[in-house]
């Protein structure tokens, strides 16, 4: 395949304390004082222009978050964070108001360069229509709302989703313009008073994306957005809320890099979805945080609740994610099954090297009736690493005929990381059919001897194996990202073997 | 001319010494067999040429077209035309047989200074390769060796000798789980693909597999040493009085 072979390619051209996204944009920004109190806050409220009723909800969370503590269930350990000694919010200072790209400021364009945004998008972004003849189905059309920091600097072919009356921009914008849908939904899947960090996030969000799709309506293009944080110590806190009305459908792309630091950095993002009857949303996630250097120092903390809602009957939520960066990772993509026959899917590549910690899975919720889910987790632990796969999987009560199949694999390169597998199944009811798989395998010496005698490098054969060991969960991403994520697999696991 | 020498090797596996001074020249487009019994060494001295890591060598050479072969990387090994056949070839779920075929010749066509074959010619290679072998198209399409049968492993084994065109092909115990029909197989196989310029080095415990494929030369290999060295009929006269006749000359 020559995915595998560029992929190979790439790795070799990177040296191993060398990340690629390791870089910082010298542009001013516009801070909050340091520490969270309720003057934060507020100062956060006003820089958006937010509303009364926006910031009575960012208070209520706060008030409720000094009551929490931090959960420590998790198989991760780091220093205990202070959040007195954060930045809750960064903007790039706006040097007037930005209608075109052109007047966005030319050292955010070159972070997208540098960050090697395809040129697809590039081409997207100035408007560029690629020939007829040259569609393929790796060229599908795709908006960037492009997050720089806090603030969406430019959102792409918002004319051509208007007229599909699909709803798609900053979440701060749609406070302002469509109040109505935002306080409809904002929190009603996770709720302010979820989880600490999902709490937290909801008193300090700064900005994210919002999608509205309309009744009946198929989204004509992949949604996409970039993050990337570039401030030094700052917390980013993304929201981003996904409506997909009765009979309507939408595939939505999360990507993340950010720059090299030596603090960590917190990250607690949340995202809600909701599908009305018959409604599809996919959600698609390559995420590659700075996983911290050779040594384990610096990285991201990337706590981030991410909750759908089948609130429809025949509904589908599915959640791809390839997980290769951050120094801890703590994610669970989660499904509540509400309306009879809906249909839930996790579907994750879960990949630490180094001194990675992942604790990850997801949690499927089967309340309505005759609903199914479908979990593929592959966990891969290289380095000094350790990985977890948590899983939650319950029936209620009047979940009848609910069936779920998990599959959890973990591949092990080298003998001095960890692999976990910890499901919780829960069926309170007799006619929920639950089934559970899991694998645990090392990359064995014979393997890769017999690749290496076939001609191929270690970090060649390493690579095939792994891209192999992934493969029905990189079928899962829309093509373009496929590619990415292959590419990103294959550099995250690079030095693995020595 | 001479296509391998291997002089008085050495070598150790945890501090043990397993060979003990082996010499042995193959030229090309010969058949050499290397019979013996199990621990005298014969899968450790695949294993060294091959270049599997693991072992030690304390002492002596092997030169491949007269370059140290020591001193490569397995993969530059394979990429020069060393070929081994797996006594036991790994399974690798997820990646089909036509992948790591085109990914493993493009990776030695590149190390070697050649173009990489693009899609169309390496399947019009392919095709013409499995053909020749009698090997079908839908287990090119499988994992590669996931699911296959012990025939089948050892046919995809005679597949990559003959996509690679190695110059010293090693079969280690080939014959090892076949029973007659898929010996004979993969004998037709190996033989289809002897040439002049073409050498193979046939390591087997039984006499077996030499009906198939039918050697020039015959060693016999005890205790980490070639005890004696002949033509075919060695190998019928070892099975008729056995090993143990050489245990005191090693």
């Amino acid at each position: 395949m020559p995915a595998v072979q560029e992929t190979v390619e790439r790795v070799k051209r990177i040296d191993v304390d060398q990340y690629r996204y390791g870089f910082e944009t010298l542009i001013e920004s516009d801070k909050a004082p340091k520490g969270l109190s309720e003057e934060t806050v507020k100062f956060i409220s006003e820089k958006k222009n937010e509303p009364a009723w926006m910031l009575q909800w960012r208070l209520e969370a706060y008030r409720r978050w000094l009551t929490m503590t931090e959960p420590t269930w998790a198989r991760v350990d780091y220093p205990k964070i202070d959040f007195q000694d954060l930045y809750y919010y960064a903007a790039p200072k706006p040097k007037k108001t930005v209608t075109s790209l052109d007047e966005i400021d030319p050292e955010i364009l070159k972070t997208y360069e540098k960050l090697g945004i395809p040129l697809r998008e590039v081409a997207m972004l100035e408007g560029v229509e690629p020939k007829p003849g040259e569609e393929d189905p790796a060229r599908r059309k795709i908006a960037v709302d492009a997050v720089f920091d806090s603030v969406s600097v430019a959102t792409t072919f918002k004319a051509e989703l208007k007229k599909a009356g699909v709803i798609f921009m900053p979440i701060s914008e749609a406070i302002r313009e469509h109040p109505e849908l935002v306080q409809k939904y904002l929190g009603s899947v996770v709720p302010t008073s979820d989880n600490f960090y999902a709490t937290l996030n909801s008193a300090v969000f700064s900005d994210g994306s919002f999608v509205y799709v309309p009744p009946g309506v198929r989204c004509p293009m992949e949604l996409s957005t970039y993050f990337r944080i570039n401030e030094r110590n700052t917390g980013q806190f993304e929201r981003t809320l996904i409506i997909a009305d009765k009979g309507s459908y939408v595939s939505y792309l999360e990507g993340c890099t950010a720059p090299q630091r030596d603090e960590n950095q917190l990250h607690a993002a949340v995202v809600e979805l909701v599908a009305h009857d018959d409604a599809e949303i996919k959600y698609s996630t390559v995420q590659n945080w700075y996983p911290g250097n050779s040594e384990g120092k610096g990285g991201i903390y990337n706590f981030v609740t991410k909750r759908g809602d089948c609130r429809g009957n025949n509904s589908k939520i599915s959640w791809t994610q390839v997980e290769t960066g951050s120094a801890i990772t703590w994610k669970y993509p989660s499904c509540i099954l509400r309306g009879d026959n809906s249909r839930g899917e996790f579907y994750s590549i879960a990949i630490s090297n180094g001194f990675q910690q992942v604790d990850s899975g997801t949690k499927m919720i089967h309340l309505g009736k005759n609903t199914s889910s479908r979990i593929i987790s592959k966990g891969i632990a290289a380095g000094k690493s350790q990985n977890t796969y948590r899983g939650l999987v319950t029936a209620h009560r009047k979940a009848t005929g609910a069936r779920n199949f998990t599959a959890c694999d973990s591949l092990l390169i080298g003998d001095k990381c960890g692999a976990h597998t910890v499901p919780y199944i829960e069926a309170k009811n007799s006619s929920a059919t639950f089934e559970h798989e899991a694998t645990t395998s090392k990359i064995s010496e014979d393997v890769l001897f017999y690749c290496v005698q076939r001609g191929l490098s270690q970090e060649e054969a390493v690579g095939l194996v792994v891209n192999g060991f992934v493969k029905d969960v990189l079928q899962q991403l829309p093509m373009e990202f496929a590619v990415e994520a292959q590419k990103l697999i294959s550099i995250s696991l690079e030095g693995s073997v020595g | 001319m001479a296509l391998l020498e291997v002089k008085d090797l050495k070598v150790r596996v945890e501090e043990r010494e397993i060979l003990h001074g082996l010499t042995l020249t193959v030229n090309e487009g010969e058949i050499h067999a290397i019979m013996g019994p199990n621990g005298s060494g014969k899968s450790t001295l695949s294993h060294v040429i091959a270049g599997k890591p693991g072992y030690e060598v304390t002492d002596g050479q092997i030169l491949f077209k007269g370059e140290d072969l020591l001193e490569m990387a397995p993969e530059e090994r394979a990429a020069k035309g060393v070929f081994l056949a797996f006594q036991y070839p790994v399974e690798i779920p997820g990646v089909t047989t036509m992948n790591f075929l085109r990914t493993a010749l493009n990776a030695q066509r590149k190390a070697r200074g050649e173009s990489e074959l693009m899609v169309p010619d390496f399947l019009k290679k392919v095709r013409e390769v499995s053909k020749s072998l009698n090997i079908p198209q839908d287990m090119l399409k499988r994992g590669v060796n996931v699911g296959f049968s012990g025939g089948e492993k050892k046919r995809n084994e005679v597949l990559q000798m003959a996509l690679f065109e190695p110059s010293l092909c090693i079969l280690d115990e080939m014959d090892s789980g076949l029973d007659i029909d898929a010996l004979r197989i993969a004998a037709d196989g190996v033989n289809a693909l002897h040439s002049p310029k073409r050498a193979m080095v046939v390591i087997t415990h039984y006499q077996r597999l030499l009906n198939y494929i039918v050697p020039d030369v015959v060693h016999v290999m005890s205790k980490g040493r070639v005890v004696k060295s002949g033509g075919k009929e060695l190998a019928l006269e070892l099975e008729e009085s056995g090993y143990t006749q050489f245990e005191d000359a090693a």
